[in-house]
Formats: structure tokens, C-alpha cells, sequence
């Protein structure tokens, strides 16, 4: 494929939620930076046009503070305000009405956590935090488990993305159940997004080769080494997985198929 | 005139503080950076002038932080 080839698929290859459009298929959460430049340099260098932020009381004792929004600027990113800490519906709905207020924004991520080591989300009560956000004029991308019963019940219910753990937060250890992500991608009307258990470039590639709408990341990046770096390739890998996906990859042989015709030999 | 006020979980007296608008900006924040809920009611940034307080109330002011 030529540059400009490229460039033209890319530019006509949007994706939407909730009747906004976006170029970029990697979202990047704003947590566990050594600073707010730092995170402001990795969501730059990962391309990204949303980041995930959190709500939290205002330090009175110290408000001269440096603010996220003083770095990663709001005229630049689109917040995605998450629920980080609420384990109920209605902590889910406080928090949110605030955020909408802050930032005068109904697109939001809902992720309501067990009580857990493994922060694996709580889904009967995600569900119903879900429904009283909906009736509350929220839109909602919902962080879930990667289970296709549960991800109907959420797009029934209005959500409007589907956002499955590829593994725990911060676990790092990539997609652990790829059949029930396939089914998951294949029965959904609205956008999927792996949100949640990226460790490295080739796990964001393979959600995005299985047909993934986007991906989301926060620790993968953050807890790198050289954070900047990581960002810049994890854009290059949802690129990859995204042009393959459209691609469309070759079928598997069982046996090998030289490449070089065997006619003409001397 | 002083105000007893419970802000952000703490119990707080302020002075020369009658509505929500004097509190933001008495503590130094930019009021396009937070938001403010009263009694557990979202005070939206244009009525902070007109929204008054009194002594008791419970005020959470909050803005973005980094999460994921």
C-alpha cells in the first residue's frame, strides 16, 4: 500500500459512539503517571482523542496544586469520566451527575468493581447502575466482564459501548478468553472495546485483529519503562491489528506452500 | 458573619462566605475546573452566585484527576 494510500484509509476509517466520531481506536487512561506532563506527553504520543479521567474532592488544604486539565488539556482530549470507587448504582449516578457538570459532557465510562483482588466488575449491579444512568440522560461505555450473556444484557439496556476485561485491571496479562471476546464482537450492534488487562503491543493488536472497535489502556503504558515510547507503540499496534483486521488475514494451511514457484527451475 | 460548613467530608467555619460562588472563589479555585454538589444536590456553575448557604450545609467540591 502506497503513503498516501494509507493516509486515505485511515482518514475514512472513523468509528463512533454515541453519535460522536473519532479517528483514533486507542483510549488512554490518565492514572499512575510520575506526573501529569509525563501523561499528557504519553497520551500525545499514543495518538489518543479520548482519556479516561477520574472524579475526586478538590485538595482545600493545597489548591494551588497542578490540576490534570492544566496538562492534558480538555480542548485537546475528550474526558471520558469513569466511576472508579463506586460500588452501587447510586454512587455510580453522584459521581457521574458531578462529572457531567465539570466537564458539561454526557459520554461516560461505567465501571462498577467487586470488592476483590481481582477487581473483576461487579455485573449485577453494573447492570443496574447502568439502567439508572441511561433514565438519567447519560451515555454510557461500559466496562463488564467478557461474558456474552452479561454483554447483551448491557446493549439491551442502552449501553452505548461494550467494553470486556481482556484480564484484571493492571494484571497486564492480555486477552485470557478469546472465544468468548470473539462472541462478544460478532452478536454486538454497538462498538466493543478491550478495556482492561493490555500488557504489551501484540495484546492490543490481537483485539484489534479479532475486530475489536478500539482498545483502552491506562497501566500498560504507564507502568513501562519508558512510558512515551510504549504510548507511541501502542498506537502503531492498534493501527496494525486494525489494517489487518480489514485486510482480511490469509487462511491457515496445515502444511507449507512454498512461495516461490516450483515451474522453471533449472 | 461566620458559616459552619461540612466541605469534603471535614467541618469547616468560614467568614465573609454567604453563597456558593464566594466559597469557589475564596478557596482559589477556577470555577471552570470543578464542580460543586450541595446537600447532595449538583449546584450547576451558573446559579453559584444566586445559591445561597447556610450553617449545616454539605458541600463536596470535586474536578478531574488522573484515572483509568
Amino acid at each position: 500500500m502506497t503513503d498516501q494510500r494509507a493516509t486515505d484509509a485511515a482518514d475514512r476509517d472513523v468509528w463512533s459512539v454515541a453519535g460522536r466520531t473519532f479517528r483514533s481506536r486507542l483510549i488512554v487512561g490518565t492514572g499512575k503517571y510520575a506526573d501529569y506532563a509525563q501523561n499528557a506527553a504519553a497520551a500525545e504520543a499514543a495518538g489518543a482523542e479520548i482519556v479516561t479521567v477520574a472524579l475526586r474532592r478538590v485538595n482545600l488544604s493545597d489548591s494551588g496544586k497542578p490540576m490534570l486539565a492544566d496538562f492534558v488539556k480538555p480542548d485537546r482530549f475528550t474526558y471520558l469520566p469513569n466511576t472508579a470507587g463506586c460500588y452501587t448504582g447510586e454512587d455510580a449516578v453522584r459521581t457521574l451527575r458531578l462529572a457531567r457538570e465539570a466537564g458539561g459532557w454526557n459520554l461516560v465510562k461505567l465501571e462498577v468493581l467487586s470488592d476483590t483482588p481481582h477487581l473483576l466488575p461487579d455485573m449485577e449491579e453494573t447492570l443496574r447502575a447502568l439502567k439508572m444512568l441511561v433514565a438519567d440522560g447519560f451515555e454510557v461505555m461500559v466496562y463488564c466482564s467478557d461474558d456474552p450473556v452479561y454483554a447483551r444484557k448491557l446493549e439491551d439496556a442502552g449501553a452505548a459501548a461494550i467494553m470486556p476485561a481482556a484480564a484484571p485491571i493492571g494484571s497486564g496479562r492480555g486477552i485470557q478468553n478469546a472465544l468468548n471476546l470473539g462472541l462478544i464482537i460478532e452478536q454486538s450492534k454497538v462498538p466493543v472495546l478491550v478495556d482492561a488487562g493490555v500488557g504489551t503491543a501484540s495484546d492490543a493488536v490481537i483485539a484489534m485483529e479479532m475486530g475489536c472497535d478500539a482498545v483502552l489502556m491506562n497501566t500498560a503504558i504507564a507502568e513501562a519503562r519508558d512510558p512515551i515510547l510504549m504510548a507511541e507503540a501502542m498506537k502503531h499496534a492498534v493501527i496494525a491489528g486494525r489494517q489487518a483486521f480489514l485486510a482480511g488475514r490469509m487462511a491457515k494451511r496445515r502444511y507449507g506452500d512454498p512461495s516461490s514457484p516450483l515451474a522453471g527451475r533449472i | 458573619m461566620s458559616l459552619t460548613l461540612v466541605l469534603n467530608g471535614e467541618p469547616r467555619v468560614l467568614d465573609a462566605v454567604s453563597t456558593v460562588a464566594d466559597l469557589v472563589a475564596g478557596l482559589g479555585l477556577d470555577p471552570r475546573k470543578v464542580a460543586v454538589e450541595r446537600n447532595l444536590e449538583i449546584v450547576p456553575r451558573s446559579v453559584y452566585d444566586t445559591t445561597g448557604l447556610v450553617d449545616g450545609d454539605r458541600i463536596e467540591i470535586v474536578h478531574f484527576i488522573g484515572g483509568g
